[in-house]
């Protein structure tokens, strides 16, 4: 088996609660590999199994060829894993974070340090080593956990929403440090609502909804697969729903959204001239090149950010 | 070889509190020192004074202040490791969600307990060693059997650390810590600390010999005042099955608790 995850009907349940339903994934080594999905999806309950802090509650699990029923500690030492939440320690200084955690990996003080140092530099925090944690921004926090999920230097690097909750700065900023680390070789699992993180930064990914998977494959695959090539987006004064008649047979199908309509297209400039043809008169219109987020409305019904 | 891996990850947690130490600290570990010492000078010595001796159950008669001391130094050993384990402790697990981070790592739950016991046992032992120096000085034992009466206080303080985590775990809010002190206070109040145990009629008696602090009073006065006989020996029994269950519970509960 060359997977580095492999796991067959996986599934977690909380009490009544299921929350991840019978998934299937394979992780292959170098790859970054996304759950994309929206709140509630059961993206975060599948990263804490695969992070062996969660026991799986049926189905086939594997990581690194590994049981994490039985190797937790075995696997986890090979791990990096950056929460959704920053659980960073309050109480200890940045560099003091990562020399600290390398501990819990066995790892020798005097390489801790080092390690330590190269990682700051490497998440442009090298300047405030000695500061403490809670004057730092949301951006450099995220940056820090992230050097954190590195100091053992793991086979898997797990991150659960990356860059949620940061301004768009700071995201490209974390962007731009894990795709450093995919050209490395190291091998990104991670979640997102986010569909042009997804765009951005996954070779694959899986879209999951209500705890299963609702399709896979590469960001550019998924979006041929389940949407056109280009995306109109019509936005009207009034009811949305009464020109849905007027616009039949512009586009190959069209989605109603409480403030627009989006034209599902091949040529968006061709067809805006036609909608334009028609004597509709939008307030606003765009046409754009179609994304996961049309993938993910399209099979699901919903948009991902609600 | 696994022992040594559960030695060294249980070293790094408690490693990560040496780390933490701030001067603010130190400050608190100085109430911690005084609090047996105060207990000592008012009621041991001040109140001692109209109290006079008072005869142990072998006969035997010693001073107030010879009577109150060791019950001050189980109590301020048992108090020491419950400060670390409960209110630390709790606050760690529910909100500055450390462990989580932790157990991220190879780090299990039960290495997590015991690192952070092992902590609650250093700063405990620094109380305990300084109130068995006062002690000394003040005549209240001898050297000898203060060497002796310290590994007894760090037992006490693994015990009761170890009971402090496993209550921890199973409270869901601060308010639940007014029964962790009105317990505790009880504890310290009843123990056969101030008065003699058979003071108590039957029934009361047999229910404060069953609790942990009086077991540990007892232990540390037989050393302190001597003589050493054979229910010392439950005492220390007695303590270790206290740490072992203790543990044994703080584990599985953070495991539940953390692990979901």
């Amino acid at each position: 088996m060359t997977s580095l995850i492999h796991a067959r009907g996986l599934i977690k349940r909380f009490g009544d609660f299921t929350a991840v339903d019978g998934i299937d994934v394979d992780v292959q080594p170098g790859e970054a590999f996304g759950f994309l999905g929206p709140n509630g999806a059961g993206k975060s309950s599948t990263m804490r199994m695969i992070g062996c802090v969660s026991p799986p509650t049926d189905g086939v699990l594997r990581i690194l060829d590994m049981d994490p029923r039985r190797d937790g500690p075995r696997i986890r030492a090979r791990l990096g894993v950056c929460p959704q939440l920053d659980n960073l320690d309050p109480e200890l200084s940045v560099l003091e974070n990562l020399t600290t955690y390398a501990r819990f990996f066995g790892i020798p003080r005097k390489v801790a340090r080092e390690r330590a140092a190269e990682l700051l530099d490497f998440v442009q925090l090298g300047e405030r080593a000695g500061s403490k944690v809670e004057p730092l921004s949301g951006g450099m926090k995220r940056r820090l956990t992230i050097a954190r999920a590195m100091v053992n230097e793991p086979d898997i690097v797990l991150l659960d929403e990356p860059t949620t909750g940061l301004d768009p700065q700071a995201r490209h900023l974390v962007w731009e440090r894990l795709f450093r680390l995919k050209q490395q070789g190291v091998t990104l699992v991670l979640t997102t609502h986010y569909m042009d993180e997804a765009e951005q930064l996954c070779d694959r990914l899986v879209v999951m909804d209500g705890g299963k998977i609702v399709a896979e494959g590469s960001p550019r695959a998924l979006i041929e697969a389940y949407s056109t090539r280009e995306v109109v987006e019509l936005r009207f004064p009034d009811d949305q729903g009464s020109y849905v008649g007027k616009l039949e047979g512009v586009g190959e199908r069209l989605e109603v959204l409480p403030d627009r309509i989006l034209l599902y297209v091949t040529d968006g400039d061709a067809a805006l001239a036609e909608v334009h043809r028609r004597s509709l008169d939008p307030a606003g219109s765009l046409v754009r090149r179609s994304s996961l987020e049309d993938v993910f409305l399209h099979l699901t019904g919903r948009t991902l950010v609600d | 070889m696994l022992t040594t891996t559960l030695a060294r990850r249980s070293a790094a947690v408690a490693g990560r509190n040496v780390a933490a130490l701030k001067s603010a600290y130190w400050l608190a570990m100085l109430g911690g020192f005084l609090e047996p010492v105060l207990y000592l000078f008012s009621i041991g010595v001040g109140v001692g004074a109209l109290i006079g001796d008072i005869a142990l159950p072998g006969g035997r008669v010693v001073s107030y202040s010879e009577f109150v001391a060791p019950a001050m130094l189980a109590a301020s050993a048992m108090s020491g490791a419950l400060n670390e384990t409960t209110f630390n402790f709790f606050g760690k697990m529910k909100f500055a969600r450390l462990y989580e981070g932790m157990l991220a790592t190879p780090v299990r739950p039960i290495e997590i307990a015991l690192g952070e016991l092992s902590w609650a046992m250093i700063r405990g032992s620094l109380y305990s060693a300084a109130f068995l120096v006062v002690m000394v000085l003040m005549d209240l034992t001898t050297a000898g059997r203060a060497l002796l009466a310290f590994p007894a206080t760090v037992l006490i303080g693994f015990a009761f650390g170890a009971l402090g985590m496993a209550i921890s775990t199973v409270l869901r809010s601060w308010q639940d810590f007014d029964l962790i002190i009105a317990g505790q206070f009880a504890l310290f109040l009843f123990s056969g600390t101030f008065v003699p145990a058979t003071a108590y009629p039957a029934v009361l008696r047999w229910l404060v010999e069953v609790t942990p602090l009086y077991r540990s009073v007892d232990l540390i006065r037989g050393i302190s005042l001597g003589p050493l006989e054979p229910v010392h020996v439950l005492d220390v029994l007695y303590l270790l099955i206290l740490t072992g269950l203790g543990l044994w519970i703080a584990g599985r509960r953070m495991e539940r608790l953390l692990c979901k």
